[in-house]
């Protein structure tokens, strides 16, 4: 026990992402009374700024890596990765929030500080070094994320849809804590490194340690949306006002799926023999279920969903790698994803129209002709998204089931790359009811494309083709930090 | 950076450019597009000028890291193979732009920038000799033909763009896995080092392993080629596919399978492809006799056109799998060949559509007496379909046949009755449009060709006849490259005995 608790100026600076945001956050609820009628749009830009300054303290942050808060925090590359990323997801959260907001003529003060909170609990997680810390961190985000999802209270949809996942939700993480406390009775701490060192030594109970990971699995697999544990999302995604569907896809499920990884990796390394068939069955359950659910679907939204599980699906296919080289694929495909599910989620709000219609596929009926330049950048996510080259989600794939083979899952990837091959049908729909059918009642009375959504659109689309042909920066900075405490 | 670089580049840098002018400008993207692909043209033929046809491996070579890590290259060359299928493609490209020049009335912005597209990904996948890269350029391919086929095809185009699309892609992602396979096995995707680590015995494969490697690499060659049984794809495609689709379609993509199946198949597992050889060469024999008796048949004009390509390519696996010379370089002179005469016919085809607006045969009849130009380019062409001497199917399927002979006598019996069939249902066709009594509709909507038209075909009958008289153009440095490919395979030594129809392969190595 350090006998001085102040923190030093290092700890700040490794602290400061989720300083900044939660002082972020307390502003825009102090400012919100004062000007929340009269200008409903400056809480966007200040959580804007909030956000890109959240990422100038990440980045400050990885100029002093270490542990920190008695071991509580890691700051590291992984960490440094996934906070850049959370913290840019919310960026453009809020891009695709303004003119949803606007329409719907929504108080946009608390959104905004409900964003930042968020976004400050995944910061939490992703640097934790140890279970209860990335316990809170999960509750900060997810508590933020429910009120988020039923955010139009007067919105029948909404309020399911927040309802569904408060109460799933809360099941989930009550296993999360029971895998904690039974793991905290085995190695008698809660911290992953000495978790790890604890569970090295003879005599440990390795069916205890079993279901310690197996509780945890349930918990983080339902958080991450993987089959078995994935019902809740299709309901949620489509009950959610869309931005909020989008980050809820995004952000939080990155975070997610870096605590699983970092959890698993370092603390149950040793028995990863163990827990590899429940991620292999999980990964060929999610790509088959998402992807053959997406295959019949008509709504947009609730495809998209699918869609998401489906690709949870083939982030496990690289988690089952076990390798560093998986996790470093695992960080390369979050955030192109994130890229490309944005980008399409961006034409689903900019179409969507007031009270936001019960989207279905044919609803894109000819925006090829009305809104050409929308509908090639939908394209382009729509070829991310199925995997063709000189786009990010074809590199992302491309990494992911190299890392299957070198560990050797080489029917994993048989069956993954052939259900890219079931997912492209679903996707290619869009293109053809975009590009060959005739302008539809919604392609034709669209408005013009507003300045956030623009922005929304056209950065992803940067992104995507940047992870797509000069994948080597990301890659090689997810490689080096790929690497674990040992 | 060096001429096959620019050949590559031009297209890609015409595609971006023509996205950018304005949408209103229609004549302006049309020049610019045929301004770039006649430069990729004319520099590409500079390719054959400056080929060293002694030389064996590549020429115009050029390797540069792309990706650091996995080390991927951006490296391209040419051999004797691909520099005509490279030729093919830009050769082919400005015709399809020029019969398209007042065909597509709608979003002709996009279609002539894709049509551009298209030929980058063309003249890639037939220079890339880094795997990695050679998928890239793969896929690139199909994007741009499945939107021509979508958007501005004929009723069903829907179904047959995503038939088209979920076909090659299937096939293509099993490929992608045998490519990963192979880098961890190779460490590294440069097609060059991971032969040379194959034939020194640096990596060595199981039976199982090589096997499937080669089956992952094959399936996907054979759905684009299209061998029988996977064929299905391809007569809905080019049905519904625009001219300016179906030309391109028939004549430089599905060369894409044969030479993957060429380029990689074969030099990269040569006992897998001789112990798999027998089943793969029934399979083509049943192409070429199928193809032909379902084209007899036919009742659309383009589908005819579109099985005789299953029966012809047929003709070019089977040279390959006979693994002799005379094969092989049969088999590559009738890649270019189909791709002069069936790109031939589908031009011809649409034009006949632009008139009269209908597929059907029983809608012409005696078109010879109103428009007599027309039915006697027709008529060259169905003769260069058939094989008649002095024209160039003849020398390919000559040598093809010879080749098969040498192999296996039984087969090429077999594969003769193709040529036959190829004549009843091509002459029968040309007699059932052109001659016979011409109906109101064809006498009033049947001009003879006009000048745009002659500038499409004038080229494609000059070279049929060139090909079919004088192939010391082109077969040198094909023959060259075949025999550098038999001999680093091991099979310079002719496969009779050593395979026939009752199977039972035997590894010479």
């Amino acid at each position: 026990m350090p006998a001085n608790f102040m923190p030093s100026a290092d700890d700040l600076l490794r602290f400061s992402p989720e300083l900044i945001l939660t002082i972020a956050g307390t502003l825009l609820m102090v400012l919100d009374p004062l000007f929340g009628k009269r200008a409903p749009r400056l809480f966007g830009h200040i959580s804007i700024l909030a956000f890109l300054a959240g990422i100038v303290g990440a980045l400050g942050a990885q100029s002093v890596t270490g542990f920190s808060f008695s071991n509580l925090l890691i700051v590291d590359g992984y960490a440094t990765f996934f906070r850049i990323l959370v913290l840019s997801i919310g960026i453009l959260a809020v891009l695709l929030s303004y003119k949803y907001l606007d329409r719907e003529l929504a108080e946009t003060g608390e959104y905004h500080a409900l964003l930042l909170f968020c976004v400050a609990g995944q910061c939490l997680m992703v640097a934790s070094n140890d279970l209860i810390m990335i316990f809170i961190g999960l509750e900060i985000s997810s508590i933020a994320t429910y009120i988020l999802a039923g955010y139009l209270r007067n919105d029948k949809r909404n309020n399911e849809s927040a309802l569904k996942y408060f109460l799933l939700g809360s099941f989930a993480t009550a296993f999360l804590l029971y895998g904690i406390a039974v793991i905290y009775g085995i190695a008698g701490s809660t911290k992953l490194d000495e978790i790890r060192t604890a569970l090295s030594q003879p005599g440990v109970s390795t069916a205890a340690v079993a279901v310690a990971a197996a509780l945890m699995i349930v918990g983080l697999g339902f958080k991450v949306s993987g089959a078995p544990f994935q019902m809740w999302a299709p309901d949620v995604y489509q009950g959610a006002p869309a931005p909020v569907s989008v980050f809820m896809a995004t952000g939080p499920k990155a975070a997610a799926f870096a605590v699983f990884l970092r959890i698993f990796m370092t603390s149950f390394q040793q028995i990863s023999s163990d827990w590899e068939p429940l991620i292999w069955i999980s990964a060929l359950l999610s790509m088959t279920i998402g992807n053959f659910a997406a295959l019949t679907q008509n709504n947009l939204k609730r495809l998209m969903a699918y869609s998401a599980i489906a690709h949870a699906g083939y982030i496990l296919v690289a988690f089952a790698a076990r390798s560093d080289g998986g996790a470093a694929a695992v960080m390369f495909y979050l955030a192109a994803y994130a890229l490309m599910n944005i980008g399409a989620f961006a034409v689903i709000i900019h179409i969507c129209g007031k009270g936001e219609k019960n989207l279905r596929v044919e609803d894109l009926a000819g925006l090829g002709r009305t809104q050409p330049f929308v509908a090639a950048l939908l394209t382009v996510f729509l070829l991310s998204l199925i995997g063709v080259p000189l786009t990010g989600g074809f590199f992302g794939k491309f990494y992911i089931f190299r890392a299957a083979l070198q560990s050797n899952l080489v029917w994993l990837t048989v069956l993954g790359l052939l259900n890219s091959a079931v997912a492209a049908y679903y996707y290619l729909r869009f293109m053809v009811v975009m590009y060959m059918y005739e302008p539809g009642e919604v392609a034709n009375s669209l408005e013009p494309l507003s300045p956030g959504l623009r922005a929304a659109l056209v950065l992803p689309a940067i992104g995507t083709f940047f992870l797509g042909i000069l994948p080597g920066a990301v890659l090689n900075f997810a490689r080096a930090s790929a690497v674990f405490t040992r | 950076m060096n001429l096959l670089d620019i050949v590559i580049a031009i297209p890609a840098i015409g595609f971006i450019l023509a996205l950018l002018i304005p949408r209103a400008q229609e004549q302006a993207v049309r020049m610019v597009t045929l301004v770039f692909s006649l430069a990729a043209f004319v520099l590409s033929l500079g390719l054959a000028v400056g080929y060293q046809t002694g030389q064996t491996g590549q020429q115009f070579v050029t390797n540069v890291v792309w990706i650091a890590n996995p080390e991927i290259h951006y490296h391209v060359g040419i051999d004797g193979i691909s520099l005509w299928l490279i030729i093919l493609s830009t050769f082919l490209t400005p015709i399809a732009i020029l019969l398209s020049w007042r065909y597509i009335h709608q979003q002709s912005k996009e279609f002539f920038a894709l049509l551009l597209l298209l030929e980058f990904g063309l003249v890639g996948v037939f220079a890339a000799w880094d795997l990695f890269l050679f998928y890239v350029f793969w896929e690139i391919v199909l994007v741009p033909m499945y939107l021509l086929i979508g958007i501005w095809g004929h009723d069903r185009r829907i179904y047959a763009a995503v038939k088209f699309f979920i076909f090659t892609f299937a096939g293509s992602v099993l490929m992608l896995a045998a490519i990963i396979y192979l880098y961890n096995l190779a460490g590294t995707f440069d097609y060059a080092l991971i032969l040379d680590q194959l034939r020194s015995g640096h990596i060595t494969l199981s039976h199982t392993q090589e096997t499937f490697l080669f089956l992952a690499f094959f399936i996907a060659f054979a759905i684009k080629v299209p061998l029988f049984p996977l064929h299905t794809w391809l007569p809905d495609a080019h049905v519904e596919a625009p001219t300016a689709g179906s030309v391109m379609l028939a004549s430089v993509m599905l060369k894409m399978g044969t030479y993957g199946l060429l380029r990689f198949c074969v030099p990269m597992f040569p006992g897998a492809a001789r112990d798999n050889a027998p089943w793969i060469i029934i399979l083509a024999i049943i192409g070429i006799i199928y193809g032909a008796l379902v084209a007899m048949v036919q009742p659309n004009m383009k589908k005819l056109v579109a099985y005789s390509s299953v029966s012809h390519l047929g003709f070019v696996v089977l040279g390959i799998f006979s693994f002799t010379q005379l094969g092989l370089d049969g088999a590559v002179y009738q890649m270019l060949n189909h791709g002069i005469s069936t790109g031939a016919l589908f031009l011809l085809v649409g034009f006949m559509y632009e008139r009269r607006h209908s597929l059907a045969i029983s809608d012409y009849g005696g078109v010879a007496t109103v428009a007599p130009w027309l039915s006697t380019v027709f008529l060259i062409t169905t003769l260069a379909s058939i094989g008649l001497p002095t024209l160039n199917n003849f020398i390919g399927e000559f040598l093809v046949l010879q080749g098969a002979a040498q192999a296996n006598f039984t087969w090429s019996v077999f594969a003769a009755l193709g040529v036959i069939l190829s004549a009843c249902y091509m002459l029968w066709l040309y007699q059932r449009i052109f001659y016979g009594e011409t109906g109101e509709e064809v006498r009033h909507h049947m001009p003879d060709l006009n000048i745009r038209e002659w500038c499409c075909i004038v080229p494609l009958i000059a070279l049929m006849v060139w090909m079919g008289v004088y192939t010391n153009t082109f077969l040198p440095p094909v023959t060259a490259t075949d025999a550098n490919v038999l001999q680093q395979s091991n099979m310079n030594t002719p496969l009779r005995g050593a395979v026939t129809l009752s199977g039972g392969g035997s590894h010479a190595r």
